[in-house]
Order: C-alpha cells, then sequence, then structure tokens
C-alpha cells in the first residue's frame, strides 16, 4: 500500500470525503423531505387540470358501496377521488394523530370517529378547515354539529352518520323458544327497559334451541343502555365522572347480570369469534345501532336472509351509538376542492344513497324525508321498516355530552365487561382492573 | 484529480533554486499523507456512524428527554418538565411488572428449547448429507417470512373456535382449549411462533461455527474412541462456547423486543392490550399501548429506557457468567 499511495492518495480522500458529503446531504433530504412537501404545494389554489383528492377512513363509511365516488367523478371530470380505507378504526386514528403531528401523510377528507370528536376538537382543532362556510350547519340533526364545533365557533366535521339504536332479532329462533315473533309485540315485551330485555332473555334462555344464547355480548348491551343517556363518561365542563355516572353504573350492573345468568355468548364485537358466531346463526338478538344492520347481514350471510328482523330498542329514551364526521384537514393540498366534496358527500341525497346501500343511517334532516329514507325496507331483515323505526328515534335523541377519551373509556370498560363473560371475572375485580386502565389513559 | 497537481506545481514559482522547493514540497506532501493515513479510515466509517447519530443516538436521547416530559399525543409541542415522575408512574404501575415477568417468561419458554434445537439441527446438518446446500437453506426459510404473517397463520391455528391445533387435539380425544386466553397456553402459543422463525436461523450460526472446528480434533477424538455423542459433548460444545454465548446474548435482545407475535396473534384490541387480562403483554406492547393508545408519550420514552437498562443488567450477569465458565474452563 505504502508504494502506491503517491498516485491513490488524492482519489481515495476525494472518494471519502465524497462518501461523507453523500451520506450527510442524504440526511438533510430525509430530513427535510416532509416539510418540504407541504408546504412546496400551493393550497387549493391550482384548480385548473386534473386533480386527485383522498379520502381516509375506517370501517364501512359506504360511498364506494354507493356508487358516489364515480358519480363525483362524473358530475366534476377534473376531480377523481381515491378511498383510503383503515378497517379498524383504533388503528386509523393514532395514525390520524401522527400524521397532524409531523403534517405530512394526511389526506385531503379525514373520517373521524364521534368517541375521538371532542379530542380532535380540543387539541387540534386549529388544524382542521372550518367546514361552517361550506356547510348549512343547521341541516344537522341539533346535536350532530355541535359535537364538532371547537370553542371559537369553527366547525370541523360534517356529520356523516348517527346511529339510533333498535334492535335486531331472530323471529325464528324467538318461535322455537316459544316468545313473540311478531315486531310490535316483541317491542311491547321490552317496552319498560332493559331489564324487560334481561327477563326476556331469561324467558328464552329456558326454552332456548341448543348451542344458541340471547345476546352476542354484554359489552353491546352496556354500550347501548350508556348510549341511551346525555350524561356518560363527562360532565358539561369536561371532568371525567365515569365513576358515578349513573348510566355507567346501570349499564356495568346490567352487563354484570346478564352475564352471572349466562345470558350471552360473551363474544368481543367485530371479533374474528364475533364474525363466526354471527356466520354460525347462534345469536337471537344484538343491540342493533342503524350501521349495525349492515354488519349483521354482511356477516351473517345468505343463509339467515329473511330470518332476522328489527324492532324498536328496550324502553322508551331514544339513543344514539355511535357516527362519524368528515373533516378537512388544512394542511391538504385542495382543501378548497376537499370541502365542496364533504359537502356534496353529506348532502342528503347522497346520505340517503349511503342509506340505501348499506343501511347507515343519515344525521343529514333534509334525508329524513326523502322517500329512499321514508320508504326504506330492508330485506335481508324480513323487509323491517328500517326508515321509519329510525327517523322517528333520530329526531328525538337528546344531545350527549362528549369527553375526549370516551373511545377509550368505552373500549377498555367492554373488555373488562368481556372478561366477566368469558372468565368469570368477578365485577369487582373487573371493574378495578377497568378503572386503573381508565385512569392511566385519563392522566 | 490529475488537474489539479500542475495546478499546484504552476503556482510554485517555476524559476529558482529546485532543491529547496522540492523539500517544502515533499514536506507538505508527507504532512498530508500522514494526514491522510490518519483521517482516512475515520472519514470510511463516518458514514455509518452519522447515520447511528440520526438513527439511533438521537432518538435515544430524545426519547430519555421525553421520558422527563409529559408529553401527549394529541400535542407534541407541548411539552411540560416532569422530571422522574414517568419513571415512577410506571414503576407502580402493577400492569408494568406483568409485562416484565411476561417478557421473561416468553424469552426462557422460547429461547431454551430454540437453541437446543438449533444445536441439534446444527450437529446433524454438520454431517455428509446428500443435498445439504437444500436443508441448509430450507432451515432458514421460516426466518424469511415476515412476522406479520407468520404471526397471521399461527393465529389460525391457535383460534379456541374452528382452529387447527383444537381440531388435531380434539381427535386424540383431548378437550377444547381457548389458547389465546390462559395464562401459560397463550405463553406458548407466542413461543412456538418465536421457535419456529428463529431455530433456523440460530441453526446456521451453529453450523457455520462447527465448520471452523479443526477437523484433527474429531480425529483424534475418534482414534481415542469418543463415539458420536462423546464427541459433541466432548468437542463441538466447547468450541461453540462463545457462539453459544452470542445465540444467547442476540436471543434475549430479541426477546426483549418481542412485540409483533403477541400484537397480531389475536388482533385488535385485545392485541393492543397483550390480551384482555394482559396475560402475554410484553414490554414492548405495554410501551406501544401506553404511547399510542392511550397518547402519553412521557410513560412510553420512560418504558423504552427502562427496557434499555433492563438489557444492561442482563448483559452485565451475562459478562459476568461468562467470565466465571472461562475461569472454571482453565
Amino acid at each position: 500500500m505504502r508504494i502506491t499511495r503517491t498516485t491513490g492518495g488524492h482519489s481515495r480522500r476525494a472518494a471519502a470525503v465524497a462518501t461523507t458529503v453523500l451520506t450527510a446531504s442524504a440526511l438533510l433530504l430525509t430530513g427535510c423531505s416532509s416539510d418540504s412537501d407541504s408546504s412546496d404545494s400551493a393550497k387549493g389554489s391550482d384548480a385548473s387540470g386534473p386533480i386527485t383528492l383522498t379520502v381516509a377512513d375506517f370501517g364501512q363509511f359506504g360511498y364506494k358501496e354507493a356508487g358516489l365516488f364515480a358519480k363525483y367523478h362524473q358530475l366534476h371530470p377534473d376531480i377523481t377521488v381515491k378511498e383510503d380505507v383503515t378497517a379498524d378504526e383504533k388503528v386509523y386514528y393514532p395514525k390520524l394523530l401522527q400524521e397532524l403531528n409531523s403534517g405530512s401523510g394526511l389526506a385531503d377528507v379525514q373520517g373521524i370517529e364521534v368517541g375521538r370528536i371532542k379530542e380532535v376538537v380540543d387539541t387540534k382543532g386549529d388544524q382542521f378547515a372550518d367546514l361552517s362556510k361550506v356547510i348549512n350547519v343547521d341541516d344537522w340533526v341539533s346535536w350532530k354539529e355541535k359535537q364538532a364545533t371547537t370553542s371559537d365557533g369553527a366547525v370541523i366535521g360534517a356529520g356523516t352518520d348517527i346511529g339510533p339504536m333498535s334492535l335486531c332479532y331472530r323471529p325464528d329462533l324467538f318461535k322455537k323458544a316459544g316468545l313473540p315473533t311478531d315486531r310490535e309485540a316483541v317491542a311491547q315485551k321490552i317496552a319498560g327497559g332493559w331489564e324487560d330485555y334481561l327477563k326476556l332473555g331469561e324467558q328464552y334462555k329456558a326454552k332456548a334451541p341448543a348451542g344458541t344464547y340471547f345476546m352476542d355480548s354484554a359489552s353491546a348491551m352496556y354500550n347501548a343502555v350508556v348510549s341511551s343517556n346525555t350524561e356518560q363518561y363527562y360532565d358539561k365542563d369536561g371532568k371525567p365522572i365515569y365513576k358515578d355516572s349513573p348510566s355507567v353504573k346501570q349499564g356495568w350492573s346490567l352487563a354484570g347480570e346478564a352475564a352471572a345468568k349466562k345470558l350471552t355468548q360473551g363474544l368481543a364485537q367485530f371479533s374474528d369469534p364475533w364474525v363466526a358466531a354471527l356466520r354460525k346463526g347462534s345469536v337471537a338478538t344484538v343491540a342493533c345501532p342503524a350501521w349495525m344492520a349492515g354488519q349483521i347481514s354482511t356477516n351473517s350471510g345468505n343463509a339467515y336472509k329473511g330470518k332476522w328482523d328489527i324492532t324498536r330498542a328496550p324502553g322508551s329514551t331514544a339513543a344514539n351509538w355511535g357516527g362519524s364526521f368528515l373533516s378537512v384537514p388544512k394542511g391538504g393540498k385542495h382543501v378548497k376542492e376537499a370541502g365542496e366534496l364533504v359537502k356534496w358527500l353529506t348532502a342528503p341525497e347522497q346520505q340517503a344513497a349511503v342509506f340505501k346501500a348499506i343501511g347507515v343511517f343519515p344525521s343529514n334532516k333534509g334525508a329524513y324525508d326523502l322517500p329512499e329514507v321514508q320508504n326504506a325496507k330492508l330485506p335481508y331483515f324480513n323487509d323491517a321498516p328500517i326508515g321509519k323505526i329510525y327517523a322517528d328515534e333520530a329526531k328525538a335523541i337528546p344531545e350527549a355530552v362528549l369527553g375526549q377519551k370516551d373511545g377509550v373509556i368505552k373500549d377498555t370498560i367492554s373488555t373488562q365487561i368481556n372478561n366477566m363473560e368469558q372468565r368469570g371475572t368477578s365485577p369487582d375485580d373487573a371493574w378495578d382492573a377497568a378503572t386503573k386502565t381508565i385512569d392511566k389513559a385519563i392522566g | 484529480m490529475a488537474t489539479t497537481i500542475p495546478a499546484r506545481d504552476a503556482a510554485t514559482p517555476p524559476p529558482g533554486p529546485p532543491k529547496p522547493v522540492s523539500t517544502e514540497r515533499l514536506a507538505w506532501r508527507s504532512r498530508l499523507w500522514r494526514f491522510d493515513d490518519k483521517a482516512s479510515p475515520y472519514a470510511y466509517i463516518a458514514p455509518f456512524f452519522l447515520v447511528f447519530a440520526a438513527f439511533g443516538l438521537f432518538p435515544l436521547i430524545y426519547t430519555g428527554w421525553i421520558a422527563l416530559h409529559r408529553v401527549e399525543m394529541t400535542g407534541l409541542d407541548q411539552m411540560e418538565w416532569v422530571g422522574w415522575e414517568n419513571f415512577g408512574k410506571i414503576l407502580h404501575d402493577s400492569e408494568f411488572w406483568t409485562a416484565v415477568s411476561n417478557t421473561f417468561l416468553i424469552g426462557v419458554i422460547s429461547t431454551v428449547p430454540q437453541l437446543l434445537v438449533a444445536l441439534g439441527l446444527a450437529h446433524l446438518l454438520n454431517y455428509k448429507l446428500r443435498a445439504s446446500t437444500f436443508f441448509r437453506t430450507l432451515i432458514l426459510t421460516p426466518y424469511a417470512t415476515s412476522v406479520a404473517s407468520a404471526a397471521l397463520v399461527f393465529a389460525l391455528v391457535f383460534r379456541a373456535d374452528g382452529g387447527l391445533l383444537n381440531w388435531l387435539l380434539h381427535f386424540i380425544g383431548l378437550g377444547h382449549t381457548n389458547w389465546t386466553n390462559g395464562h401459560w397456553t397463550s405463553k406458548i402459543a407466542i413461543s412456538v411462533i418465536v421457535i419456529w422463525r428463529w431455530t433456523g436461523y440460530n441453526t446456521l450460526i451453529y453450523l457455520a461455527a462447527m465448520q471452523a472446528v479443526p477437523t484433527d480434533l474429531y480425529e483424534a477424538a475418534s482414534l481415542d474412541g469418543a463415539s458420536r455423542w462423546q464427541q459433541f459433548r466432548k468437542v463441538t460444545i466447547p468450541s461453540l462456547r462463545p457462539t453459544i454465548l452470542f445465540t444467547i446474548v442476540i436471543s434475549t435482545i430479541g426477546s426483549m423486543q418481542l412485540f409483533g407475535e403477541p400484537l397480531l396473534l389475536e388482533g385488535g384490541t385485545l392485541g393492543q392490550t397483550g390480551g384482555n387480562e394482559n396475560q402475554y403483554e410484553t414490554l414492548s406492547i405495554y410501551l406501544y399501548n401506553y404511547g399510542w393508545n392511550l397518547g402519553h408519550l412521557g410513560p412510553a420514552a420512560a418504558v423504552a429506557w427502562a427496557m434499555l437498562a433492563l438489557l444492561l443488567i442482563i448483559a452485565a450477569i451475562n459478562w459476568l457468567f461468562s467470565r466465571f465458565v472461562r475461569k472454571s474452563a482453565a
């Protein structure tokens, strides 16, 4: 080496320097790429030429099923809409927060679930476009848009669906167990509330067809019970009160009772075993927010077509469980066009089309009087007049107080209720475990 | 480069006595060479250290910084100094200790059988075999599959209803086991995935080490009348001692980082909390759940540092142990 040094020294040194510089610049490039991405693009100013709008959502929003993206492209040939679906909302939401934090990777339109909307409004509200200038807030059921309104009055989400509650049940199983099968008769049996529902469950269990259960999951009933109250996990001042909340207590004790009496199959909703149970037809009733009907028909499949029916939920209080919003992050490339798309997607006609396609219920009041909604019947559910059942209820739903960590609290309590059902965990132990996790989440 | 040298020549005054110029030039050159000699190696290894500083060291220190603050997923720009509070929080959390013991239990029941099987397989592969390359490649294929697909396939195997394993057990008359629900069964399920994936990898490491063992040792041993088993015990194992220590260290680090398998065994919310009673929650899952699901990055960062501390403790024990082994062998 020493001999060849004279000729090789310079070029070797140069190579070394070049490598170092290259590496350093590569690092700089990767470090800055996210910034240059968002700042280079003029926000919504360049409307000429074809553009692609991305819609990021979770679960089943129904736009594809209703053919709305294709239709929007027909109406606006310059705009192509691409949907990016995450199946599980619990995976979707942390990703959304990360993208908001880093300012990169955001879609033009982002869906937000109602259990998260309060947290987004409180902590990330300034990162979303104010839609109140685009949509007419009064078109929605009174409480829906309030949930997406920040303290400065900006509306950061347009309501998609809501979840008025009903009860899905299997008349054929009811008949075998010697219970009434008619919609109205079943509704009468449970008109007194969820205690009546449990009594009906005991009657069912006494003569139940082998291998069937009265309900899928006690946690589902818990969620239904809590949903029918205005005060759930937080009070009006945003203070967590879930430990003393009457609705939580009521839901918890009812769930414990259902678990102790073994009225449930003890399945975590949306898990694989739950899907399998629907496919096998082992469940006689499911607490049924509007969007649940789609889940049941998809998972139960053709074998049970016409064997399900829908009736009013137990009790007389109207309840809402779930529902989502569409929002437009300010960091998007086409804020203006995205706002227009959101306005169109959440207009009465489009919400009615989605309702027809997959049964998620409109939050836009204008849709309730449309024939597609009023006359809607679900053939899968023995032609149940869902339009009427849900529309009547939707108008009566009271405004519920939302809290920042509603989603986590609901999920944690549901997990512990599943423990009571599946593993016989005592209610006290389950409650201790739930409060520990929730306090950790809140604190 | 050639162009720069004449240019430098041209800069020096052409006329005049040639000797002093050349010594000056030589001195300059030799100083350059000496600098080159000393500095170039650093330049050559610089890319690694730059990348390490950016993606290893900086995150490490920054994580420590976060661990001393209150930082929420919903507001990364707002940091509030809390000192050691986050560490106190996790140390007083029984779930943390559950995760620690789970991590160690799963680590032991996956590492020990895995290394023993790997040692045996490597010994078999070390014989003269037909198509040995084929078998050596075959044994590495599980390692080449992704964690995600392996975990998802095994999730089907271990499923309580309609799972392959329960179906097979049913045939030999054994009862119905909810694998993911039990404290031990869920840990065994996860260990099976780990063992399946990593045995081949360790086998190849052992095989490489075995082939480096001088053949005259074996010849001498067989001349002395040692059987195959005695050769394995008295020649192979002692020669492999450093390699075995290496694989133990690597496996320990690996089991400390165990994440994908428990996360995907049941998936969804149950995966994020390591089962409904945290029965198979590892430290990585605990960290992930604290940071990404509950949204508190401070305690999550503290967990990361606690994991590092645990690894250092294990490394120290390992070092003491290997020193003890070396001393007693001498």
